[in-house]
């Protein structure tokens, strides 16, 4: 750098979402952070250390649990909650676990009952007034169009049309009674500033996003990993030993890996860089409703 | 269709950590596309993320499946599908509201924010401008400059982009002619020049065809300038980090995890910090050395504008949210009325007086708006007389705060000098401004703060400060009551000052006559010099008819919180006239005395004072009890 003053676009987007952070913690009366586990959730938890120190973040971490995320993400979690100093609420939702719904039998109603109808329970039953989430406006279309602080009906719904102006980095944080807010501190990260953020802080993520040799099946097209007796092979399927890693981590009967050698960080933002298929594309939950897909689920609520 | 990408695919194939290094050096630009409908905004930034191989396999298949669906450009890929993301837009065929995108190249990451043509989401398009170092303007060579265009020029250059590009598309239309592009360019010129933007690079485009996105074309030979992506990865932006601007830290949260931390956070708007520096805390003035920035990486030996940071200060001096920190002998203007230009966000116009909610960097005032000193017809530059500003419309107003904040110019400081309207009702953020100057002549007379304070003096005469303001019509006994009740402390040894409304006339205020803003001046006077006493411990006392609501609340505002006493006198006008003491109703009557309250100016009488006396029930004696244990904090029962 010439200019001692110019900064980097990862130190401006680490100040960036650290100033979106303080500014909720100090305008929101009930302030919540959604973590999900993966890699953007990683990087959002180590920005808020980053924030706030030496005090730990001053709110809890709150998960949405399906009961079917992989068995690493469980782990990691608990680990990162007892690290950071911060409270950890793990919410899922009654109804979804008195019926038993599950992605093997019930496809698009398991998305629904445990992660929309979860997250909106859990947010009830605290009563938290913002939320952070670790959206990024480079996943998909209606996303990119998406206000930093987004605000929800109290039914929870998103009015795309209607978002107010947002100039500057001046936010305006009030609230209509019932009204609550979904805050994206990391809204202007790529996936590559993720991974390079992750290299250059050591930020810990699962295991899963580096490749290993781990049991699969092939299933309409998508590669899955059988991670635990949970999981139903249909006649003729043998879980088979392949080196693989995920680019996403969700729910694991959802969730594609791809065959990879890539081991270390360097390895993977390489693959990352040279794939010719985007991060998404391993997931479900964008292609259901056509084009816009997303864009109806978070009407409905959806984070 | 060009072959050339940004990303070096090589070296990241070959030598991924130098490709690392490389990325992890890159600045940051970020800009905004916008001009009219159809001038082919997204079919640009479509563009520049094709080639620069950011659309993946996967979108550019379904990309390629909605273009045959929905797409405007036969069998070939609509690059628009690509970007208006909202089921509304894709249906309407026009962007609604600003898209973020990313594309790299070997030196920069860009964020583009994709902006709306429609003069109806003229907010979205401020939304976008409102973070954008450059501004790309598009002119479809077809049409040349149009109202959008003209509009959208000067928007950017309001928001004080200072980087525009001024971009010919659609060249392949008009067989890429520079007879075409010449006189666009010297139409754009003449008009940008009428707005005072004195600088813009031109540059003939086809965002549909690829030409002059990433390199020079050759169907354009006569043009000699850079290509757009050239431009964009070399063009010189940041000038708020110039080192010769003062540091500014607007104090976002104060970090207190113990006793024995007490960090200030917020993110630095202009100049630079180090350990050792001399501070001043605005508003209060108070002075300090900076001692620590602390970082969870370590404390820093510098920090520069852009980072959020965390200081540590060498005294236990008051500082918090909305508080700004400088350099003790640099420090921003403080103020509580100003000039600004407003553009009006919100389907609900400005009501002229109306309290909305100001939020400047961290600071959240209560300001009301007085009627537009004029407003800018966008096409014709003219200003033009209005009562208020409707949806779109941009204005410049005075604006009145109930408090002082800490601000600077918008020209030379965006964090200090940018605000936004909200509504105190809907919570809608209803307008964006852009602060020029205060209207307080006293702008570079900083608030001193002392050492002996208000409380040790007050301390000192075993007392606590008030002001106890006497009001009711003329006759109703205020001037009697005031009296006895400071004859009642004065012999209590409490020290005291009757400020008497005739007695002031005589001295202080003897160049006030009896118009309305002649009595409201008066007793902002009055209120200002009890404030002051205030200070110096005394109970101070006032009577004066003081009939308007308004006035009282802005002396109210004046005092500290709990020190403004309001007692009403409530004696009749019938009763008080019947009395006459002064002789003055009579003349009134007659027409002898103008402007008479109760008579021929009205008596707005207080809602929720703190004690009320009626005279016609309680003897002046015994209010003047009343009203004693009230301050010294004996109850007694309300008669």
């Amino acid at each position: 750098m010439s200019d001692p003053l110019t900064l980097t676009h990862l130190a401006r987007l680490e100040a960036e979402a650290i100033h979106i952070m303080r500014e909720v913690v100090a305008e929101a009366q009930n302030p919540v952070m959604l973590y999900s586990v993966g890699k953007d959730s990683a990087v959002m938890l180590h920005l808020a250390c980053k924030a706030f120190y030496p005090s730990p973040p001053p709110f809890p971490l709150l998960h949405v649990d399906t009961t079917w995320k992989f068995r690493a993400m469980y782990d990691l979690r608990d680990t990162m909650a007892r690290d950071s100093g911060m409270d950890l609420l793990v919410y899922q939702n009654p109804e979804a676990r008195a019926r038993g719904i599950n992605p093997f039998d019930h496809g698009a109603l398991h998305t629904d009952m445990w992660k929309t109808e979860g997250l909106k329970q859990a947010l009830d039953t605290w009563g938290f007034d913002a939320a952070f989430g670790g959206a990024r406006r480079d996943e998909e279309k209606s996303r990119a169009k998406e206000r930093i602080f987004s605000f929800r009906t109290a039914s929870h719904g998103w009015d795309p049309k209607n978002q107010r102006p947002e100039l500057w980095n001046l936010y305006n944080a009030r609230k209509n009674k019932g009204e609550s807010i979904r805050v994206f501190p990391i809204s202007n990260w790529t996936e590559l500033d993720i991974w390079q953020y992750i290299h250059l802080n050591q930020v810990p993520i699962v295991p899963l996003y580096f490749a290993d040799m781990r049991p699969t099946v092939e299933r309409d097209g998508m590669l899955l990993m059988v991670d635990d007796d949970r999981f139903p092979l249909r006649p003729g399927e043998t879980p088979v030993m392949r080196s693989i890693r995920f680019r996403t981590l969700g729910c694991y009967p959802l969730t594609g890996a791809v065959e990879s050698t890539a081991r270390t960080l360097p390895q993977v933002i390489q693959e990352t860089l040279l794939t010719t298929t985007s991060e998404r594309q391993g997931r479900a939950i964008d292609k259901d409703a056509g084009g816009a897909g997303m864009e109806t689920k978070k009407q409905q609520g959806y984070f | 269709m060009s072959d050339q990408t940004y990303v070096v695919d090589d070296l990241i194939a070959q030598d991924i950590d130098a490709y690392l290094d490389l990325h992890q050096h890159k600045t940051m630009l970020r800009f905004i596309t916008c001009g009219s409908v159809d001038d082919g905004k997204s079919t640009l930034i479509g563009r520049l993320l094709y080639d620069s191989k950011m659309i993946f396999e996967d979108q550019l298949a379904a990309l390629e499946a909605d273009s045959k669906r929905q797409g405007t450009q036969g069998q070939a890929i609509d690059f628009a599908l690509l970007v208006d993301g909202l089921a509304a837009e894709r249906e309407q065929g026009i962007t609604i509201d600003v898209a973020y995108r990313f594309f790299n190249t070997e030196r920069r990451k860009f964020i583009v924010a994709d902006c709306p043509g429609h003069e109806q989401y003229t907010r979205n398009m401020i939304t976008g401008a409102s973070t954008a170092d450059l501004a790309v303007i598009l002119v479809d060579a077809r049409k040349g400059v149009l109202v959008q265009t003209r509009r959208h020029s000067y928007l950017c250059h309001l928001i004080g982009i200072r980087n525009v590009v001024l971009a010919v598309n659609k060249m392949d239309l008009v067989g890429y002619d520079q007879a075409i592009y010449d006189a666009i360019v010297r139409d754009y010129a003449e008009f940008a020049r009428s707005i005072g933007l004195d600088r813009f690079v031109a540059m003939p485009i086809s965002g549909f065809q690829g030409d002059n996105i990433t390199t020079r074309s050759a169907n354009t030979p006569w043009y000699r300038g850079p290509a757009l992506i050239d431009h964009l990865d070399t063009v010189a932006v940041n000038a708020a980090l110039d080192r010769d601007t003062p540091f500014r830290l607007p104090v976002q949260w104060v970090n207190r995890p113990d006793l024995d931390f007490r960090g200030f956070s917020g993110l630095i708007a202009t100049g630079s910090v180090r350990p050792g520096d001399a501070i001043r805390v605005l508003p209060s003035g108070k002075t300090s050395t900076v001692t620590r920035i602390v970082t969870r990486d370590g404390d820093l030996d510098e920090a520069v504008a852009g980072q959020s940071i965390t200081l540590c200060l060498a005294d236990a001096i008051d500082c918090s949210r909305g508080d700004v920190i400088a350099p003790a002998a640099a420090p921003p203007q403080v103020a509580d009325q100003f000039e600004a230009t407003l553009v009006w966000l919100n389907d609900e116009a400005l009501i002229p007086g109306r309290a909305y909610w100001l939020k400047l960097a961290t600071q959240t005032v209560s300001a009301t708006v007085q009627q537009p000193k004029f407003v800018v017809n966008v096409n014709t530059m003219e200003h033009m007389a209005a009562k208020t500003l409707d949806l779109n419309a941009i204005g410049v107003v005075e604006l009145t705060a109930d408090r002082p904040i800490v601000f600077e110019a918008y020209a030379d400081n965006r964090t200090l000098g940018g605000f936004i309207l909200i509504d105190k009702i809907t919570n809608a953020t209803v307008a964006a401004g852009m602060l020029h100057f205060s209207l307080r002549r006293a702008q570079n007379v900083h608030w001193q703060a002392l050492d002996v304070t208000r409380e040790a003096r007050a301390a000192l005469n075993s007392q606590t400060a008030h002001v106890l303001w006497f009001t009711g019509l003329s006759g109703s006994g205020k001037s009697t009551i005031a009296n006895l009740v400071e004859k009642k402390l004065h012999a209590m040894g409490k020290h005291t000052f009757l400020l008497d409304g005739d007695n002031v006339r005589h001295g202080l205020n003897k160049d006030l006559g009896f118009t309305e803003a002649d009595r409201i001046e008066n007793i902002r006077r009055v209120g200002e010099v009890a404030r002051l006493m205030t200070d110096a411990g005394l109970i101070v006392i006032t009577a004066f008819i003081s009939p308007f609501r308004a006035e009282r609340d802005m002396v109210r505002a004046m005092i500290a919180p709990g020190e403004f006493v309001e007692v009403f006198i409530d004696t009749p006008l019938d009763e008080a006239e019947r009395r006459d003491v002064k002789g003055l109703y009579k003349k009134a009557r007659a027409g002898a005395l103008k402007n008479f309250t109760g008579i021929d100016s009205p008596y707005e009488a207080p809602e929720n004072p703190e004690i009320r006396v009626d005279t016609t029930r309680e003897a002046a004696e015994d209010a003047a009890e009343r009203i004693v244990n009230h301050i010294l904090g004996h109850w007694m029962p309300v008669i």
